[in-house]
């Protein structure tokens, strides 16, 4: 049953090698003679120059031996770290992933009837052309602009769906790196730890402009403003459409229109990560309304989809790159380069999440349950947002304000602490966050609002 | 009003799937689809095999199941039976724990994170790929970063493998080079080495310490066996040393659409496979994040499960006999019409695809007067034919071969 790993591999001369030919050699579950030596020597190796062939990897050594262990995902790794705790009152505030009260995964419910309908109609499991589901794509663009909107009238939106946020922000990043050149994104201070990933491996060079401002757990707004015009004509500047991330801080309308302003006034390309729409206030409509404000400026514009949360198909990776252009041409073009970049990098996209999403937008009764789902949804991460801030306040007899926790929007919450208190929040109260001081609202419980409230109080006046 | 992507021009469609959506065009009753590798039923219908039917209503009717993100490397269970299906389940790499595996997005998507780790982290940044070959693979390691170079490998006169010149071509690569290899039923033209000539292939890329990155896309799908289908990759890993190998599921159990497939990479020592997956990782987050979840379960339902597993085999093994039962008929017809020329080609080559030597002039001719699709390079899916269709194919190979064009 054992291979003869080494013989087959260090026999440099011939008197050795013809003793091999009655070896048998089992590879699997299949057995042949060795035939090493019979029949016709490939012409290279003659006797004199088998003595210098060395059959086997030279010194045993891996090419890979000089690579080193790369550090866990800084995100990613925090569930890995928390699968890991057994302590009792461990809490997960790592990843952004709805839990129910019980602090369960949910799958929706018109999820799972999409499912059993999409089994019962026998669909089949062949390829989608490189731009994804047709029927997911129209639905998604409709979704996002609204169907009446003109960019969608007039065709002027390149749609092709793509692997959830990442895979989108990836294909985008691929076409700003091939057809603009030098052209730089701008990303907000902080951002989503893994937006900076996505740039770098596609090469596509960014800097940061000023967002989150510590002093007031607030929006920069001047310092946003003033980074967005100094920055060259022509940068991608990458807003959250909502619910921004880590840090739940959206600008208000007024905010968006001279957000808007500047970036006209420079020509630059507003780039929008959509990964909340609906999960953030609840509302569909109201979550894209930045976006429909700079396609109704008739700005050219990205937007990236994701459908990871608002109906929680985080694992079937769906969501879809969106282009706006001045003309249903440009659109027809810039799709063309969308499929010649996704080609090489995986083909085509998966078919099943596509086609959770066209039944579940495309079936009117369904559409209507999943908003109704999304604002339960979002109804809960408010109610323990509520929550939390008054068991805050309830102990913190300081009189420090506490509501900026109210006013942020969205499965996230900055909690304003640093590295040195974010990392006592999980040595101490076994409570798993991210390092920026990011809570997942969505992973927390009315249950567990007040011991939450005793690690924040706890890690923020006793820990520098 | 003026566009920021006024340079951006039309790109021309894919040119393996735009045949295809050339054929959804074409309003013939007789049009008929040999582009894409696609399996066909003899009813010209695709086909989604009973086990997978089973297998996504178990994993639909149990309750417990979850949509929460897969780690990065994907769904444990599917990696672990994976590599156990092509290195074999006795495998000492995989015994040794040398063997890093991670869920990629089909043969595609596994071929371009292997590019990518391997342009990243190794030496050699040369790609050595057969020609001709599948006419993604170049794009792929291009955008993955490395420079492409090829080897002789298909003999047009023979309609047969070149070895002296694939031998002599890879034994003049730089040390160290990464070689691409068709694990079995070599796409476009199904011409495959004997194992005595991978056996040569093995110890002349073991000399120069050639890099094999194996593309397995139609294991089980060739020959209608397993084992058979994975022996080449399995004589490189039985020789202790490293290899790269893509999987993809797209073929064998029908799941094109799921994009299901594998990259596991064979490295001399544990500690070195586990360093190698924690790199693949960070090719993989700023990609996609992680894999998809759907097709992944289905093949890991299938293949922990005795009966499921059999059943796949069974499945597998008529789809294989099928289609090289279409060899055989075509090849007859082609005979009863004394067709001129040498046609055994056919009954020789393997797996899904036919290069059947037609040139792209004869190619456009079928096109256009027999609303046959393929690829301009000749090449035919035998998987879209049927008894009912293989007369007008020979018909139209016929007109074009003796100059009715």
């Amino acid at each position: 049953m054992a291979a003869i790993v080494s013989v087959v591999s260090s026999t440099p001369n011939a008197a050795a090698a013809s003793s091999l030919s009655k070896e048998k050699m089992k590879l699997g579950s299949c057995n042949f003679n060795s035939l090493l030596w019979q029949g016709k020597r490939p012409s290279f190796a003659t006797p004199k120059s088998l003595s210098k062939v060395t059959m086997s990897v030279a010194t045993n050594v891996s090419r890979f031996e000089s690579i080193t262990m790369a550090p866990p995902d800084p995100i990613l790794g925090v569930s890995e770290a928390f699968k890991a705790d057994t302590h009792e009152m461990k809490l997960n505030l790592g990843v952004g992933a709805y839990r129910t009260e019980d602090l369960q995964p949910y799958v929706l419910n018109v999820v799972k009837k999409a499912e059993n309908l999409m089994l019962e109609s026998g669909e089949n499991k062949e390829y989608l052309p490189i731009e994804g589901l047709v029927a997911f794509n129209k639905a998604t663009a409709e979704l996002l602009f609204g169907a009446d909107n003109s960019v969608i009238q007039q065709q002027r939106v390149a749609t092709v769906q793509g692997l959830s946020g990442t895979g989108s922000l990836r294909l985008a990043a691929a076409l700003i790196e091939r057809y603009f050149p030098g052209a730089k994104v701008l990303i907000s201070s902080p951002t989503w730890g893994n937006h900076k990933n996505i740039f770098n491996d596609a090469k596509v060079p960014w800097s940061e402009y000023r967002y989150y401002d510590p002093k007031t757990v607030g929006l920069d707004f001047d310092g946003m403003i003033s980074d967005i015009k100094a920055a060259p004509e022509g940068s991608f500047v990458l807003l959250h459409g909502c619910a921004h991330n880590p840090t739940g801080i959206d600008p208000t309308p007024e905010q968006w229109v001279k957000i808007a302003d500047v970036i006209e006034e420079k020509n630059h390309i507003p780039f929008f990560d959509v990964a909340y729409q609906g999960f953030a206030s609840g509302s569909l409509d109201e979550d894209a309304s930045s976006v429909r404000l700079f396609a109704s400026r008739g700005m050219e514009l990205l937007v990236a989809q994701s459908y990871s949360k608002n109906l929680g198909l985080y694992a079937e990776r769906i969501g879809a790159i969106n282009v706006v252009c001045s003309s249903a041409d440009a659109a027809t073009r810039v799709k063309s380069q969308l499929k010649r970049l996704a080609r090489p990098m995986y083909s085509n996209p998966p078919v099943h999440g596509a086609r959770i999403v066209a039944n579940v937008v495309g079936n009117p009764v369904l559409f209507n349950e999943w908003k109704e789902e999304m604002k339960m949804m979002a109804g809960r991460i408010k109610s323990v947002r509520q929550k939390l801030y008054d068991s805050i306040c309830a102990k913190d007899k300081t009189g420090k304000d506490w509501s900026y926790i109210l006013k942020q929007i969205g499965m996230f919450s900055f909690t304003g602490l640093n590295k040195a208190q974010s990392d006592n929040m999980t040595n101490k109260w076994h409570v798993y966050m991210t390092k920026d001081g990011r809570i997942s609202l969505a992973g927390l419980s009315s249950a567990k609002c007040e011991y939450l409230a005793d690690a924040i109080i706890d890690s923020f006046y006793n820990v520098s | 009003m003026s566009s920021v992507f006024a340079n951006v021009v039309r790109a021309p469609e894919d040119p393996i799937l735009g045949v295809t959506v050339a054929y959804h065009k074409d309003q013939s009753p007789n049009k008929l689809n040999l582009g894409v590798g696609a399996y066909r039923t003899e009813e010209g219908k695709p086909l989604v095999l009973n086990v997978v039917k089973k297998a996504e209503q178990m994993l639909v009717n149990d309750q417990s199941r979850v949509k929460e993100y897969l780690p990065i490397v994907g769904l444990a269970d599917f990696n672990k039976l994976s590599a156990k299906l092509i290195f074999g389940a006795d495998s000492p790499a995989i015994q040794e724990n040398r063997v890093a595996t991670v869920q990629c997005l089909s043969g595609t998507g596994s071929l371009r994170v292997g590019g990518e780790f391997l342009a990243r982290h190794y030496h050699e940044h040369t790609v050595y790929i057969p020609q001709p070959t599948w006419g993604n693979h170049p794009k792929i390691f291009t955008l993955a970063g490395l420079s492409v170079k090829t080897y002789r490998y298909y003999n047009p006169e023979t309609r047969g493998l070149d070895f002296e010149g694939m031998l002599e071509d890879l034994g003049s690569a730089p040390l160290g080079a990464i070689v691409l290899l068709h694990a079995c039923a070599h796409n476009p033209t199904g011409v495959d080495p004997t194992i005595e000539q991978w056996e040569q292939i093995r110890q002349l890329m073991r000399s120069k310490s050639l890099l094999p990155f194996f593309d397995s896309a139609y294991q089980g799908f060739a020959s209608g066996s397993l084992d058979a289908d994975a022996q080449s990759v399995r004589i490189f890993v039985a020789d202790g040393g490293e290899c790269l190998a893509a999987q993809s599921y797209a073929k064998n159990m029908g799941l094109y659409g799921e994009r299901v497939g594998a990259l596991s990479i064979v490295c001399k020592t544990a500690d070195v496979a586990s360093k190698v997956e924690s790199q693949l990782k960070l090719v993989i987050r700023p990609m996609y994040s992680s894999p998809p979840l759907h097709g992944a379960s289905i093949v890991a339902a299938i293949l922990k499960d005795g009966d499921l597993y059999n059943e796949w085999t069974l499945e597998l093994k008529a789809m294989a006999d099928r289609i090289i039962s279409m060899r055989q008929e075509l090849f007859n017809a082609l005979q009863a019409k004394e067709t001129p020329g040498d046609w055994s080609h056919i009954v020789k080559q393997i797996g899904m695809f036919t290069f059947t030597g037609l040139n792209s002039e004869q190619v456009t001719f079928m096109t256009n007067e027999y609303h046959i699709y393929l690829t301009s390079d000749g090449r035919i899916s035998m998987a879209g034919l049927s008894s009912r269709t293989v007369p007008h194919l020979a018909d139209a190979i016929h007109a074009a071969v003796t100059g009715k064009a």
